[in-house]
């Protein structure tokens, strides 16, 4: 099982994020190099957080046009898990491999802080080692996480079983002040359709250490990593999922 | 051609003028001239405090570089090292406070990664005019937007700091900027230009006509007409700073180059004749190979510009092709732009013409060093005898107030808006006494603190001094980190005013008491005169960085309370010491009075027993005394616990209620520990000369103090709580 984290211009939680993977959960990562076209084997693909090409222009907007992402589209319609934390769900949400944008947080400032999120579908490949309604504690930081989705596409996500998490208070409850940044019905992680590309605000790479004051976020990983070894990389063959995308 | 009124734009005088004749053997060039008027401005040159700053100690055991070099750096063992400084963005933020700020920022962050280190922290000490007037909060939100943008987006944490409010800063904000790099020792980079026939390569961004002069404007006084000088600051670029960054540590790692220094203040100029003075050589330079980004830039121009996120390199002509294909992998250019020579003369040409032909040893190293006049500092208003002062009919009242007074009220408004989290190091949030950091793959950890009280100095600039370098090592011995080295910024008025110069030789002498006594070296720092605008002084405010080291991160101590029933020990004596405190300032609007007192041995024994109670695991909690005292100090300790829990503290002796609770005597810190351990405690203390007394019990949800059983103040923690915490926000809400 390999897992690859892509570095882009202006990455700046692919240390992170590999020191979670590699040094915490002691599964073999590498560095995907933005520039390249290959993504050495990988069975995991995560998008990290940071300003990749300085969010200038609107964040994920250039980091989308990479040549490496030719290859991680590709990866994502053949079923291959795609994970993008922070920036790297911006990154997503401006390929299209996830419905909707990101606003500026309501207060229209950026925000480090620890927040809830309530898990709302456990049956995903990213959250199978975790409870449904379990609330975990894990920071977010960011300034664009107020997700937005036009109606139609919020009523598809729900319908889909789509949001994987929502922001929430301590005791689980989806109040207006836990909705830090704004977003639409608290949502703060989606899942694609086809449930192997999830991205989300929060960061569990900094919450996967007791020394920093959280562990709730390698749940995350750990799902991940069970998922790979239960059913292996991909789980459906591409051509079927291009049929769907055709449509 | 050059007359007196072109020497005035350039901040010289006729004296300094007649020097660079002498000293270059012929009249200057405008060029030349201008060269000269950044690198003996009082920012660059150091020319009236270098006299004074001879007194610090600079030496110790763990320093692998003291002061002259980008950055201090100290031996951590384990063959790692520590690099760290501190630098003033005082005048540029004032002008344009977001990119005032932002590229404080990027400033500090080369200094660090220059020197072949990855910052692995930022640390802001801010001050601004009080937050009910909307133009310092507009001054405050642009300063602290500009440190988020850009600390945020390269990705360097900012894990602490302090923000302090009083009106002297009304006109004069203080943008302090501190960061913390960690290299290996055998990877540190000095800003040397060696070899004769080595290449010089410009790398970064492009030269424009920004902030040209911006040095010299940090060596003057502000009037009205400062609103013109916005031109004069920077524009900073993250972005573009994070490839340098990750570009520069590559070459650094594989050994690709001789030497590097950044382009900072007075840019290109600086960075050429300081790397040529260094190595012992001179340095040929072609100007028109400089990366421009306008059309038509003078030489003038493009020597002084200052322009962000640029480096200069010296690389052997061989690995020049291997330094240009790192950074064409980061999309940055490296053209060479000219030689090492022998010679020490800095020789550059444009458009096939020498326009600069000068020594650089005039330029670096013999700017003239003056011992101004100096005049005893002013004195401080006095502080009416405690008899007048009207005590408080409700204490309880009284700690609200102070507890909501904006210099002591919670910070997470600014905090939070920082990414403080960011490379997985960052153990204490910020707010503690110290920031908290592990060093991964060890056991090791950093602590970090800013510190300095304005208001002490001014009052009693030695005591103050001495007081800020006491507070800051005891922030860290709290957290159980022996302090190790100190970076300053000294942020004083104009020194050609004797009582200002009398300020600062009195501050410096303070704080180099401080830190003999302590034994702790000062590996750099950075002067910030001229903080004077309209003719008003600031408050003389020197800033104090600190870096600790502790063993074993298990150990760690934070401030918050951890369980009821442990008993609090208040460690340190109290004294009727009402002048300069918070209290004396919020509750009767007097900033006057003489400082507490200092014992800088008892200070000394303090941290040294705290070190050695935190080291057996015998604390559970430990906070340090400071603003608002005792009483400030158990209610910070309630905040900062998990369960808010509060405290119930019985006194005694025959202190005035209000100087037992808000006094501000040094040399105080709160613990608490197990029911069990307290003898233990106390005994050791006794053994070690340092006065400690039993005084209460965590636990119940109010902040109670008491003396001889009868309450002096009784308020719940979650009201107090609520005061501390809404205190700041409110004054940034935008009306419904």
């Amino acid at each position: 099982m390999k897992f690859g984290v892509v570095r882009f211009p202006g990455s700046n939680c692919d240390f992170d994020t590999v020191h979670a993977l590699r040094d915490v959960l002691k599964r073999k990562t590498v560095i995907l190099w933005h520039k390249d076209h290959d993504l050495q084997g990988v069975d995991c693909v995560v998008l990290p957080g940071g300003f990749a090409y300085g969010d200038y222009l609107r964040a994920g907007a250039i980091a989308r046009f990479s040549p490496l992402m030719q290859e991680v589209q590709a990866f994502a319609r053949d079923g291959g898990r795609v994970l993008g934390i922070c920036n790297g769900f911006q990154i997503l949400l401006e390929l299209g491999l996830l419905p909707g944008a990101m606003l500026r947080n309501k207060d229209l400032k950026f925000l480090c802080q620890h927040v809830h999120i309530r898990v709302e579908n456990e049956r995903t490949d990213f959250t199978r080692a975790l409870r449904k309604g379990q609330v975990l504690r894990i920071p977010i930081a960011h300034f664009d996480g107020n997700y937005y989705a036009p109606p139609r596409v919020l009523r598809e996500l729900e319908r889909n079983r789509q949001v994987v998490f929502r922001y929430c208070d301590a005791e689980g409850r989806l109040t207006e002040a836990a909705n830090v940044n704004g977003s639409m019905a608290n949502i703060a992680g989606i899942r694609n359709k086809d449930g192997n590309v999830v991205g989300l605000m929060p960061h569990p790479e900094r919450a996967s250490e007791r020394i920093l004051g959280s562990v709730d976020g390698r749940a995350i990983f750990e799902s991940l990593i069970l998922s790979l070894e239960r059913s292996g990389p991909a789980r459906r063959p591409a051509a079927r999922t291009r049929a769907r995308h055709d449509r | 051609m050059i007359d007196k009124s072109v020497l005035d734009q350039h901040n010289l005088t006729e004296d300094e003028y007649r020097l660079i004749v002498e000293l270059i053997g012929k009249e200057p060039n405008l060029t030349e001239l201008g060269i000269f008027s950044v690198m003996w401005s009082e920012h660059c040159g150091y020319k009236s405090s270098r006299v004074h700053l001879k007194k610090l100690p600079t030496e110790g055991p763990r320093v692998v570089q003291g002061p002259g070099e980008n950055a201090g750096v100290l031996d951590i063992g384990d063959g790692q090292v520590v690099v760290f400084k501190i630098e003033s963005h005082n005048h540029p933020s004032f002008i344009e406070p977001y990119q005032g700020a932002a590229t404080g920022v990027g400033g500090i962050l080369r200094d660090i990664f220059t020197m072949g280190a990855r910052p692995i922290a930022v640390l802001d000490s801010l001050r601004f005019g009080p937050p009910d007037d909307p133009k310092n909060r507009s001054i405050m939100e642009g300063v602290v937007s500009g440190i988020a943008g850009y600390g945020n987006s390269i990705g360097v944490p900012t894990v602490g700091g302090e923000v302090y409010f009083d009106p002297c800063y009304e006109l004069n904000p203080l943008v302090n900027v501190f960061c913390l790099g960690l290299a290996d020792r055998d990877k540190i980079f000095l800003a040397k230009a060696e070899g004769a026939g080595n290449k010089v390569l410009y790398v970064g961004a492009k030269t424009g006509r920004d902030g040209i002069h911006g040095a010299t404007m940090a060596s003057a006084e502000f009037g009205k007409e400062t609103e013109h000088k916005r031109p004069n600051v920077q524009v900073g670029d993250p972005f573009k700073e994070k490839l340098l960054l990750e570009a520069c540590l590559e070459v650094m790692d594989r050994s690709l180059i001789v030497g590097i220094q950044d382009m900072g203040a007075a840019g290109l100029t600086c960075s050429t004749t300081e790397m040529a003075a260094k190595g012992g050589m001179g340095i040929d330079v072609d100007l028109d190979k400089v990366p421009q980004r306008e059309a038509g830039m003078t030489p003038y121009e493009i020597l002084l510009s200052e322009s962000q996120e640029r480096m200069l390199m010296v690389a052997t002509p061989e690995n020049v092709p291997a330094v240009q294909e790192v950074f064409a992998k980061w999309d940055l250019d490296a053209p060479v732009i000219g030689e090492v020579v022998a010679g020490g003369r800095a020789r550059m040409t444009f458009r096939g013409e020498v326009v600069v032909d000068i020594p650089v040893d005039a330029v670096v190293n013999l700017c003239p060093a003056y011992d101004r006049p100096i005049a005893p500092p002013p004195p401080p208003p006095p502080a009416p005898a405690l008899a007048d002062l009207p005590l408080p009919d409700d204490l309880g009242e009284a700690l609200l107030k102070v507890l909501g007074s904006p210099t002591i009220a919670d910070k997470q408004w600014v905090f939070r808006q920082y990414d403080h989290m960011v490379q997985v190091n960052t153990v204490f949030l910020p707010g503690a006494d110290a920031a908290l950091l592990r060093i991964k793959g060890s056991k090791k950890a950093l602590a970090v603190t800013l510190d300095g009280n304005s208001l002490y100095t001014r009052l009693d600039p030695r005591t103050g001094a001495r007081i800020a370098a006491a507070e800051a090592c005891r922030n860290l011995a709290v957290v159980g980190a022996r302090p190790i080295g100190v970076t300053n910024c000294l942020n004083f008025g104009n020194p050609e005013k004797p009582e200002v110069m009398g300020q600062f030789e009195q501050a410096v002498t303070g704080m180099a008491e401080a830190c003999r006594t302590f034994g702790i070296p000062v590996t750099g720092g950075n002067v910030s005169f001229y903080n004077d605008t309209e003719g008003l002084s600031i408050h003389p405010t020197p800033v104090l960085g600190v870096v600790g080291l502790l063993d074993d991160i298990g150990k760690a101590v934070s401030p918050g309370f951890k369980a009821a029933g442990d008993d609090v020990i208040l460690i340190g004596e109290s004294f009727e010491e009402l002048g300069g405190t918070e209290y004396l300032k919020t509750v009767h609007g007097l900033e006057a009075g003489a400082p507490p007192a200092i014992d800088l041995e008892l200070e000394k024994r303090t941290q040294e027993y705290l070190l050695e109670t935190i080291d057996t695991g015998l604390l559970r909690s430990a906070h340090d005394l400071s603003e608002g005292g005792l009483a400030v100090a158990l209610a910070e300790s309630a905040f900062h616990s998990d369960r808010k829990l509060g405290c119930e503290v019985d006194l005694d002796g025959e202190l005035r209620a209000d100087a037992l609770l808000f006094g501000e005597s040094q040399s105080r810190v709160v613990v608490t520990c197990r029911k069990a351990d307290a003898a233990g405690l106390l005994r050791l203390a006794s053994r070690r000369g340092v006065p400690a007394k039993l005084i209460g019990r965590v636990g119940g949800r109010d902040i109670a103090l008491g003396r001889g059983g009868r309450d002096l103040l009784r308020v719940p923690v979650e009201r107090a709580f609520r005061v501390w915490k809404d205190s700041l926000p409110a004054f940034f809400k935008v009306p419904a």
